[in-house]
């Protein structure tokens, strides 16, 4: 029977939600345990870990802040923890990206990236050409090695009582590589790229001032702004707003488009949203055709009734 | 210094391909084929290294089919020095390029391995990370910046998702170049002509010395689901119930 | 500017049917005689073949007198025309077949291919390249390069990251000069650089305008169960109402694709006309739509064409150089097959270019026109001469009468020559005293929306770049052609590059959506003021047709 092994992502203090949706991944998986490990130097992330259903253990490996997000570092420590799983997961973060090949190259497994879905116990689905085909694969004889792309789940939620286990795994760390900063990215709005809400305009929002209402609403949400390509060539807002086959592919939670009409090109790049709603005027906008919720009205009246209906909330 | 740059034929980021109906694949008959662009990177970078005078070789390597000469002579025209092709006629998987680049590594003795992150056909983002490992070589993945520091150092920024971090890795070391490290020059017709008697290499895979390594067998291969139809609302209120509803408010 | 030079004896511009048979002409020419000959060929497209589109069928004759052995060297040319059906469609229900002996002889195609020319072409730039030929694709020739004494000297090759504005990006490449003894103008249809040398070296003295049309083809993937490889089928008739020119074919090719497309004169007077929703309807058509239910579209694109034929012929030698193929065109307007045409073209022109070189320095090239003359091309151009404008002046079916009595019986050796004096440009009526058209909305299985379509063509060009669509007159389509003929541009254009938009406060202004074009050349040739210039774009930008 299956023995999983999750390697959880966090900050330091906080376990990132990646970790949870990835569990629920993992969970799919026939099983009979499934263990989280932990590396870094403190141990609230492995409490943290410790309440998600369904974990069975969490490893706690004790790792020196400076060394705790170094694959060179990692790599020797989930290779040796592996010995006593069959399967081993990491949520497809950049964390994960780079840690999870070495860990395979080192195994001699072929890994499977970015699943998607679970096919049974070593079958999984995952996209490959940006997301234009959708492969089922089957990983070989040996240990699975797979990264999981977290938000294709959702999370597992918390309430269990697994425990902490300390662990010493007393191995040599290479120190050919060294920490020298990071730079965390602060903006005081969300990052489009990785925001769980995005409100996108188009050329419907006629102008600058129109996505200074937009901005306002988003501000109240918590959300990002992005564009259509024809609001970039108009001149609205600068072209790293720009979403689409050929800028930014977005997949937050909640997508909310204002006058635009949903070119194929545009919705390329929203095609993993979460809920993607569309205000148009126009009752045969194509954006219709793939909106989860659509309204057929004046984007300038929504705009101002949705903020108050949020500031009634 | 000498520096290996690694490059994989991919179908074109413009083209806009189709599932076969049977499953097998998809269609890439007659399909536009190029450089795959985060590689296309990484020999721009290998190139600015070599200009800024750290480097005095720059080697270009593919793996694959013969139809990657042209990706190779690409390569050469942009300023590579010299290619070599490692010839493999089935699906070239990441774990088997990083042990073919293990083994060239081997006997070219690069100090520096240059690569895209990720190929845009499989989109696995391994092949770096793995050749890093098995040659027990630092690795620095996702990089936006590459300074050569002397002493045997190279200095990388990496894109990360908490935002840029920073690593000094002692050299030799596997670097994997994301988009935002450089703008890739334009080919010029002088330098096509030139790189046309640059020597390009030919080798063939089974005459590596490389062990025996697992490939993932990919089942089916389908156009993704489109998505299912929504509803439309009436107002703002029942939009925001809605919202509400689906828990995304 | 300073600008680099490379210099080759010959430099032909555009990879297609007619500079790649030039170019694998002189190369094997030169071989037999012993000669050195160094040639080039310059390719707007980011690869040979990338901006290729065609039918196509295909005339052997022309190929096997380049490649006698062209079965032995695996040219894509694998499908024989095996049934072929002539039809008249009335209305969105009734097919007329025309029984066999009524059919004109231009229009059967026994005997001929059913080939992709996109693939024959990538083809020949191998078979090119394995005689020596440089071929540099993703370059366009963007202007001419003149000797002192005003012949032509080669070309430049366009700029390379300018910004909209047309300032220098970091990264700035200036185009190089392409120098040669001789220069071969091969773009196809409406070459920019052809339209230069026309006006230049006054080519079309004495000639009639050049007619055109714009053809619209999809390329989709059906049931194995409905394929039928070889069958050919062309249609003329609904959906376009009998004032307008045009028709559709569909080429079943092998691999269970089919190619399919619709043509409409450029000569329509009804500026509320738009070629791709024509296209869009004619396949909702009872004959043609059961064969595409279930099936998939692989792709998509559009590309103008020469439909004046004989009246039409420019000169096409000047001073340092030719014009061959469509850049002249050479295609047959009777049988809208140009290919064989284009291919022959280039074989003379290597001919004469040898005879040049041969003839000692300084030779020229007009001795092209003598071999023109005496060619194949010509007379075929000749004994079709009546066709077009006998179905322009009389419609389909009394002209269409003409056509087979002309063709079948008579060989075309009427005593007299009918003539369309007026260019395309110039017969679009006022758009208020033409009756708008109703299209059917796209249906998402058979008939598609626009920008999904222009997805499948796989244009891509660089943003930040100056717009290769300039305007003489910036005022002209707001001032004249709105209220004129409500912007005809906006429905022309196969890929929405020109949009009128109002702003809020309702104040219109033209968008030129440059990133969409597919470089058909149909709004350099149809605007009615003459007021847009097609210029080529970065190098490699532009569609990235597969098998087209
Ligand atoms: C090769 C290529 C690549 C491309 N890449 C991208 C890309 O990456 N990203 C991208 O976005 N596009 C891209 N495009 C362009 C794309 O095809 C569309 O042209 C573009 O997305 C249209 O933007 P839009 O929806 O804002 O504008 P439009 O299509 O003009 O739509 C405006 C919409 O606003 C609605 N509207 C107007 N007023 C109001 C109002 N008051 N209230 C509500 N609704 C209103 C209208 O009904 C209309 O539907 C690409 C095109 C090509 C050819
Ligand atoms: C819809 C349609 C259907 C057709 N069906 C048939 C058919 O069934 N049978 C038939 O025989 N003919 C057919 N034709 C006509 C046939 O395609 C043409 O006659 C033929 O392609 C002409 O060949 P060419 O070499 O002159 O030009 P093209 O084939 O047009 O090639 C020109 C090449 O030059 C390149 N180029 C242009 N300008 C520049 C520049 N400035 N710098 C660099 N490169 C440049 C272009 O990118 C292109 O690759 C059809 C045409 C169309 C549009
Ligand atoms: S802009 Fe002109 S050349 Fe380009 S696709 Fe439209 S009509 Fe054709």
């Amino acid at each position: 029977m299956n023995r999983i092994l999750l390697i959880a992502e966090h900050n330091g203090q906080n376990l990132d939600p990646a970790t949870a949706k990835s569990l629920t991944c993992a969970l799919q998986i026939p099983h009979q345990t499934l263990d989280i490990a932990v590396f870094g130097s403190s141990r609230a992330p492995a409490e943290s870990a410790a309440k998600l259903v369904g974990v069975n253990r969490v490893l706690f490996v004790e790792l020196p802040e400076n060394q705790a997000g170094l694959a060179v570092c990692l790599c020797p420590l989930v290779v040796e923890l592996s010995a006593d799983y069959t399967h081993v997961l990491v949520p497809a973060t950049s964390f994960g990206r780079d840690l999870l090949p070495r860990v395979a190259a080192k195994l001699n497994a072929a890994q499977v990236s970015d699943i998607v879905a679970v096919d049974g116990d070593r079958c999984f689905k995952r996209y490959v050409y940006a997301g234009n085909a959708l492969i089922t694969v089957q990983a070989p004889a040996g240990t699975v090695v797979a990264s999981v792309r977290a938000n294709a789940f959702k999370p597992t939620s918390a309430g269990g009582q697994a425990v902490v286990e300390t662990v010493d795994l007393n191995l040599e760390l290479p120190r050919h590589t060294r920490l020298l900063g990071l730079n965390r990215s602060v903006s005081e709005r969300p990052d489009l790229q990785s925001a769980s809400r995005v409100l996108a305009g188009g050329r419907g929002v006629g102008g600058k001032s129109g996505f200074d209402d937009l901005y306002r609403l988003a501000d109240k949400l918590g959300a990002a702004v992005g564009a259509s390509r024809a609001a970039v060539d108009a001149g609205f807002v600068p072209n790293d707003l720009q979403i689409g086959q050929t800028s930014k592919i977005i997949a937050p939670d909640l997508y909310i488009a204002f006058g635009i009409s949903g070119a194929f090109q545009h919705l390329a790049g929203i095609k993993d949203a979460g809920v993607i709603v569309a205000v148009n005027t126009d009752p045969n906008a194509p954006i219709f055709e793939v909106a989860d919720i659509g309204l057929v009205a004046d984007l300038f009246e929504v705009i101002p009734q949705l903020e108050q209906a949020l500031a009634n909330k | 210094m000498k520096i290996l740059v690694a490059v994989k034929r991919v179908v074109d980021y413009n083209v806009q391909l189709h599932v076969k109906s049977d499953g097998s694949g998809v269609e890439t008959d007659g399909v536009k084929m190029s450089i795959n662009p985060f590689d296309e990177i990484a020999v721009e970078e290998a190139i600015r290294i070599k200009e800024a005078g750290h480097a005095d070789e720059v080697l270009v390597v593919s793996i694959g089919s013969d139809a990657c000469q042209e990706q190779l002579r690409a390569a050469l025209a942009m300023g590579a020095d010299r290619a070599l092709l490692v010839k493999c006629d089935r699906d070239v998987q990441p774990l088997l390029a990083a042990k073919a680049l293990q083994a060239l590594v081997g006997q070219e003795r690069p100090q520096l391995v240059l690569m895209g992150k990720q190929a845009i056909d499989d989109d696995a983002c391994q092949t770096p990370q793995m050749l890093a490992g098995l040659l027990d070589w630092p690795q620095a993945t996702f990089a936006s910046r590459i300074v050569i520091a002397g002493a045997g150092k190279v200095e990388v920024t990496r894109e990360v998702d908490a935002g840029l971090e920073t690593l000094s890795l002692d050299l030799p070391t596997v670097i994997s170049t994301d988009l935002r490290l450089n703008e890739p020059r334009y080919i010029k017709i002088p330098q096509i002509m030139k790189a046309k008697s640059k020597p390009l290499q030919m080798l063939d895979l089974a005459d590596l010395p490389i062990t025996e390594t697992p490939l993932l067998n990919i089942v089916t291969t389908s156009a993704p689901e489109p998505r299912p139809a929504g509803v439309r609302v009436g107002s703002v209120a029942e939009l925001v119930d809605a919202l509400k509803e689906k828990g995304v408010l | 500017m300073e600008r680099e030079s490379v210099a080759f004896d010959v430099a032909i511009v555009g990879a297609g049917p007619a500079g790649l048979a030039a170019a694998i002409k002189i190369k094997q020419l030169a071989g037999e005689r012993g000669l050195d000959v160094s040639v080039c060929v310059l390719e707007k497209g980011s690869e040979v073949g990338a901006h290729i589109l065609s039918g196509a069928l295909l005339e052997i004759k022309a190929l096997e007198a380049l490649f006698p052995a062209w079965r032995d060297l695996q040219a894509p040319v694998g499908v024989t025309v095996a049934e072929e059906e002539l039809c008249y469609l009335a209305g969105s229900q009734h097919a007329v077949k025309f029984p066999d002996f009524a059919v004109p002889k231009p229009l059967r195609n026994h005997g001929h291919y059913v080939v992709s020319l996109a693939n024959l072409c990538r083809w020949l730039g191998k078979q090119a390249e394995g005689l020596g030929v440089d071929i540099f694709a993703g370059f366009a020739a963007d202007s001419l390069l003149y000797r002192e004494d005003g012949g032509i000297a080669g070309v430049v090759t366009g700029d390379m990251g300018l910004d909209k504005q047309g300032r220098q990006k970091p990264g700035f490449q200036a185009g190089i000069e392409v120098r040669a003894k001789y220069t071969l103008f091969a773009e196809g249809c409406h070459g920019h650089l052809g339209k230069q040398l026309t006006e230049r070296y006054c080519l079309r003295e004495g000639a009639d305008p050049q007619h055109y049309g714009i053809g619209i083809k999809e390329v989709w993937k059906i049931d194995a169960a409905k394929h039928r490889p070889g069958n050919v089928l062309h249609t003329f008739g609904w959906p376009l109402d009998g004032s307008s020119e045009g028709g559709g074919f569909l080429y079943h090719l092998d691999g269970q694709q089919v190619a399919l497309g619709f043509i409409v004169g450029l000569n329509y007077a009804n500026p509320h006309l738009n070629p791709y929703q024509e296209m869009q309807r004619w396949k909702l058509h009872a004959k043609i739509k059961p064969l595409l239910e279930g099936g998939t579209r692989l792709a998509y694109g559009a590309r103008a064409l020469n439909k004046g034929g004989w009246q039409s012929l420019p000169r096409m030698s000047f001073p340092g150089g030719l014009l061959l193929g469509c850049d002249a065109g050479l295609l047959n307007p009777a049988k809208l097959r140009g290919i064989h045409n284009a291919l022959r073209s280039g074989m003379l022109a290597a001919e004469t270019v040898l005879e040049s070189f041969a003839a000692g320095d300084g030779a020229e090239l007009d001795n092209f026109e003598q071999k023109f003359r005496a060619s194949p091309i010509y007379s075929e151009l000749y004994q079709a001469r009546n066709v077009a404008p006998a179905l322009s002046k009389w419609g389909p079916l009394l002209g269409g009468a003409f056509f087979w009595l002309d063709q079948n019986l008579l060989a075309g050796r009427l005593p007299f020559t009918l003539r369309k004096p007026r260019a395309d440009h110039a017969v679009l009526k006022a758009a208020a005293a033409c009756p708008p058209i109703d299209y059917p909305c796209p249906d998402g299985k058979i008939s598609f929306d626009l920008m999904a379509s222009v997805a499948l063509s796989n244009t891509h060009h660089e943003a930040d770049q100056p717009c290769h669509l300039q305007l003489r007159d910036a005022d002209v389509p707001l001032a004249v052609n709105w209220p004129q003929y409500a912007e005809p541009a906006q429905r022309y254009c196969p890929a929405k590059v020109y949009e009128v938009v109002a702003d809020a406060n309702g104040n219109r202004g033209l968008v030129i959506n440059a990133q969409n074009c597919v470089h058909c050349k149909t709004c350099d040739i149809k605007d009615p003021a003459q007021n847009i210039d097609w210029r080529p774009p970065e190098g490699g930008g532009g569609p990235n047709y597969t098998n087209m």
